[in-house]
């Protein structure tokens, strides 16, 4: 049976793992290094890193950071933020990503995603729909939420899917690092919509808030920053906590 | 020397490292005429059946790595690269793969609810007894990512399967051939065990 996962987020600014709130007022919350060694060490299902800057230091920063992390921890690496070419999906999955995720570049480049499906295959890419608001009146937004665009988010997802991504990950700003939980509605809606796998971002405060996620959606993952960057949660810890509520999670040994 | 094939497919660099981390020596190459160096040879790859099988026809590639099947070193085919060792694929059309394991590939159906690409940590399951599978448990979840999945003629030569609404063949064996649909450089301790069990393999079963 496949299991849920429980994805560690990394945000990435000036070299730093930086976390924020509703997309603003980004906290340093450590050195990149140490978090791969450290969720590594917990057995994270998953890592994903997202270059908050798009600028040229900050994208050699994510290809040095992957590259290492590629060399020492044996598990799935996603990477994202700014890439609106093929090329730039080439650098990150050369430099060690086996995905990278596609948000504003899916929405201000036609065809970005389909010519990274049909280059690397659909596996290789996750569209990310970021979006503020809840429910109908939710809009989807790129650029960091500065820019939004007319879209129905069903419609959207629906044509993500088409377009060849092998994965959507969901992001709400409003849920962005309150800790309150998940936008478990929205999540309901997408994974009924889509018939490629859902994995959802922001809100995650505590372990209750993944197990509701996964009782109540068919999400295949849920991705946490604010929970283990402040406190002592873990993926490992996690993953215990989902196994004795009966959500089937990853066995190691 | 284990020998990991670049065709053009993908990110080769985990494989790489995780043979390497083991202590096993290692290289990534792209010249056909180097194969026959290799006491084992890795052929790794992600992405599109088609695209695969087209790199290997322009890099001349396929009468090597039958020859190299043929003199009975071990061979490991990951993923996609467990895939092209097969007859056919009908990933956008039908398309003849390397032929080395008889059977063809196919794609998980849509509509019985479950989501495509299999994407994330499952288990084993009916494992067989087999060197490459030596002390790794059912229970233990490897990484997985494809929508596609290999059908061998013969059913023996599944090793073990995988539960994804329907039952596929996650690990195949001929002779001195094996193919893994998951991701073993992906899949921390257990995968790693599995690449130790290849490097130590002469190929015998």
């Amino acid at each position: 049976m496949l299991k849920k996962r429980v994805i560690p987020l990394l945000l990435l600014r000036d070299g730093r793992v930086v976390k924020g709130i509703n997309f603003q007022d980004y906290r340093d919350v450590g050195n990149p290094r140490t978090a791969v060694k450290i969720y590594s060490a917990q057995d994270a299902d998953e890592l994903v890193f997202i270059d908050t800057q798009g600028s040229k230091a900050s994208r050699d920063y994510l290809v040095e950071i992957l590259r290492e992390a590629a060399n020492e921890c044996f598990i799935p690496l996603t990477a994202g933020g700014g890439i609106q070419s093929l090329t730039d999906a080439r650098q990150l999955l050369m430099a060690g990503a086996d995905k990278v995720i596609i948000t504003s570049g899916a929405i201000e480049v036609p065809s970005l995603i389909s010519q990274i499906a049909g280059h690397f295959g659909s596996q290789s890419v996750i569209a990310c729909i970021e979006y503020r608001g809840f429910g109908n009146s939710a809009k989807v937004t790129y650029q960091n939420g500065s820019k939004s665009i007319d879209l129905d988010l069903i419609d959207y997802a629906i044509q993500l899917e088409q377009e060849g991504a092998g994965e959507i990950m969901l992001n709400s700003i409003e849920k962005d690092g309150l800790m309150s939980g998940y936008d478990i509605n929205l999540a309901k809606q997408i994974v009924g919509s889509v018939s490629v796998p859902v994995i959802v971002s922001g809100g995650a405060g505590n372990f209750m808030h993944i197990f509701d996620l996964f009782r109540e959606s068919d999400a295949a993952g849920a991705v946490c920053a604010s929970l283990f960057h402040f406190g002592d949660n873990t993926p490992i810890r996690a993953r215990s906590y989902l196994k004795n509520l009966n959500i089937q999670c990853r066995t190691l040994k | 020397m284990i020998g990991v094939l670049n065709y053009g497919v993908g990110n080769l660099a985990s494989v790489y490292n995780a043979l390497d981390s083991l202590g096993h020596e290692v290289e990534i190459f792209d010249d056909q005429k180097s194969m026959n160096k290799y006491s084992h040879l890795i052929l790794p790859g992600v992405g599109s059946f088609v695209a695969g099988m087209n790199l290997l026809s322009k890099g001349q590639l396929i009468p090597e790595i039958k020859s190299f099947a043929e003199s009975g070193r071990p061979l490991l085919g990951i993923c996609l690269g467990m895939q092209l060792l097969l007859d056919s694929s009908n990933e956008h059309g039908l398309t003849s793969g390397i032929g080395l394991i008889g059977g063809k590939v196919v794609r998980f159906p849509n509509g019985n609810g479950l989501k495509v690409p299999h994407i994330g940590w499952n288990s084993l399951c009916n494992i067989v007894k087999h060197p490459i599978l030596h002390s790794i448990k059912s229970s233990v979840d490897m990484y997985f990512v494809h929508s596609y999945y290999c059908l061998p003629d013969e059913k023996n030569s599944v090793i073990a399967y995988c539960d994804y609404g329907l039952e596929f063949p996650a690990v195949i064996a001929k002779n001195n051939i094996v193919g893994v649909q998951f991701h073993p450089e992906k899949s921390q301790p257990a995968g790693l065990k599995l690449l130790n069990n290849f490097a130590a393999w002469d190929g015998q079963c």
